[in-house]
C-alpha cells in the first residue's frame, strides 16, 4: 500500500510538471472491503520490518477469526519481506458502525506471538473503540500517539 | 397594678427592639439614602455586556433536508411523530444549519477517549438518511491518513456540532474527495470559526478540485454522477470525456414517475417546525 501510494504521488507530480495524463500500470483495488487473505495492507508502526522498502507489498495470508473477515482488533498473519509475521488490524477502508472512523487505507501494526508490538511508535490515528475490545491491546494503545 | 406594669415593660422592650431594628436597617441602607432622598427610586445603570462570540440567530429560512419525507407509501402520521421527536432533540441540542462542503467540528461523547469527549474537525462530504436516522459524513486528513466519520445527527452521543465555515459547493456529494489530491480534504483541527452573515445567501464555492491519476474509486466523469466540481481537463483527454457521455441517459429527465415536487411540502413542514421550535 505504501508502494502504491508512493507511485500515486509520483505520478501526481508528473501530471503537474508535464501535463501528460499518466495511468498506473498495476491494478489497485477500488472496492472498499474488509481485510481478508491476499489483501495488501499498510504497516503503520516504526518497526524496521515495516519501514524498510521491498519490491512487494505486505500481504495477509491468514485471518485469525471464525470467518475469514478481518475488522479492527483482529489478528492476521502477514507475509513481509519473505517472512511470516503476526499483526493487528487498526483500521480498514470498509465502512463500519456509525460514529466509528473509516480510514483511507488498511492499517496494520506488527505484533509478536505474545501480543507485544514490534515497533515503538504509531504515528497514524487509532480508533478509540479498540480500548473496550476483548483482548489485551493496552501495549498497542500505549505506543499510539493520536486517537480518533 | 403589677399586671399593667408588666405589660408596660413588655411594650417598652418591644419598642426598643423596633428602634434597634430601624437603626440597623438604616445602617445597611446608607448607600441608597441619597437615592431615596431624591424623591423617586432610580435603579443603578446595569453594565451592558455585548457577547461578540455569539452570533445573531439566522433569519435565513432553512429547512434541514432530513425533515422532508421520502416519497413512500407509509402513513404521513409516522413522519409527523418522527418530526415531533426530532424537534424535541433539537430543543436540547442546537443543530446548526450546514451544507455539504461546510467545515464542521463535532464533539461526541466517547467512554474510551480521554476526557470522555472526542472532537473531530473536517469537511462535510455527504448528508443522507431521513428523519431520526439522518447522517452526515465528515472527512479530514490527520497525519497523512484520510479519516472519515459518519455521524448520526440525532444521536444522544453528540454533544456539540459547530460550524467553522458555512459554505456550499458545486455538488451535493463530495465523495470524489477520496480520489482528489489530499490538500482538498485537509482541514486544520485548530481552525477558528469564521463569521458568516445571518441574512443573505450562503456562499457557494466554485472550487474545482484536481484529482489523483486514475483509477478512481468511482468513474466520476460519467454523467450519472453529474459532478461539476472536478477539473477533468487535468486528468482526462476530451476523447475520454466524450466516451464517458456514452453512459448518459437523456430520457431520465422526462421520466414523470421520478418527479417529486417537494415545494409545498417543504413550506408546510417549515412552518410547522418553526412553530414547534418557538414554543
Amino acid at each position: 500500500m505504501a508502494l502504491s501510494q508512493l507511485s500515486r504521488s509520483l505520478t501526481g507530480l508528473l501530471v503537474e510538471t508535464s501535463s501528460v495524463i499518466h495511468q498506473r500500470t498495476f491494478s489497485v483495488t477500488a472496492v472498499a472491503a474488509a481485510i481478508q487473505k491476499m489483501s495488501r495492507v499498510r504497516v503503520v508502526d516504526n518497526s524496521p520490518l515495516g519501514t524498510t522498502p521491498y519490491h512487494r507489498a505486505p500481504r495477509v495470508i491468514h485471518v485469525y477469526t471464525k470467518n475469514g473477515i478481518g475488522k479492527v482488533g483482529d489478528r492476521v498473519l502477514l507475509a513481509i519481506k519473505g517472512q511470516k509475521k503476526k499483526a493487528l488490524i487498526v483500521g480498514h477502508k470498509m465502512p463500519g458502525d456509525r460514529m466509528t472512523p473509516r480510514f483511507d487505507s488498511n492499517n496494520v501494526v506488527l505484533i509478536e506471538d505474545n501480543g507485544n508490538p514490534t515497533g515503538t511508535r504509531i504515528k497514524v490515528p487509532i480508533p478509540t473503540h479498540l480500548r473496550n475490545m476483548d483482548g489485551d491491546y493496552s501495549k498497542i494503545l500505549a505506543i499510539a500517539s493520536s486517537f480518533v | 397594678m403589677a399586671a399593667c406594669v408588666k405589660g408596660l415593660d413588655k411594650f417598652m422592650f418591644s419598642l426598643r427592639l423596633l428602634r434597634n431594628l430601624q437603626l440597623q436597617n438604616e445602617r445597611f441602607l446608607s448607600t441608597s439614602v441619597c437615592r431615596f432622598a431624591a424623591g423617586g427610586f432610580t435603579p443603578p445603570s446595569k453594565p451592558v455586556i455585548i457577547d461578540k462570540t455569539q452570533t445573531v440567530a439566522s433569519t435565513r429560512k432553512h429547512l434541514s433536508p432530513e425533515f422532508i419525507p421520502p416519497r413512500e407509501r407509509t402513513n404521513p402520521f409516522k413522519f409527523f411523530i418522527e418530526r415531533k421527536d426530532m424537534i424535541r432533540r433539537r430543543k436540547v441540542l442546537n443543530i446548526p444549519e450546514f451544507y455539504v462542503g461546510s467545515i464542521l467540528a463535532v464533539t461526541m461523547a466517547d467512554p474510551n477517549a480521554s476526557g470522555k469527549a472526542n472532537r473531530f474537525v473536517g469537511i462535510c462530504i455527504q448528508r443522507g438518511g431521513h428523519g431520526l436516522g439522518a447522517t452526515f459524513v465528515v472527512r479530514n486528513i490527520i497525519d497523512n491518513q484520510g479519516v472519515e466519520i459518519c455521524y448520526e445527527l440525532y444521536s444522544p452521543r453528540i454533544q456539540q456540532i459547530e460550524v467553522l465555515k458555512l459554505e456550499k459547493r458545486l455538488d451535493d456529494n463530495l465523495m470524489y474527495l477520496r480520489d482528489a489530491l489530499p490538500e482538498y480534504s485537509t482541514v486544520d483541527p485548530n481552525m477558528k470559526p469564521e463569521p458568516c452573515s445571518p441574512t443573505g445567501e450562503v456562499p457557494v464555492s466554485t472550487l474545482k478540485v484536481r484529482m489523483r491519476p486514475k483509477p478512481w474509486s468511482k468513474r466520476w466523469e460519467r454523467p450519472k454522477f453529474n459532478i461539476q466540481g472536478i477539473r477533468f481537463d487535468r486528468s482526462l483527454t476530451p476523447e475520454k470525456m466524450e466516451h464517458a457521455q456514452k453512459w448518459a441517459e437523456p430520457w431520465r429527465e422526462y421520466d414523470m414517475l421520478k418527479e417529486y415536487d417537494t415545494s409545498k411540502l417543504e413550506e408546510q413542514i417549515l412552518s410547522e417546525v418553526q412553530r414547534e421550535m418557538s414554543k
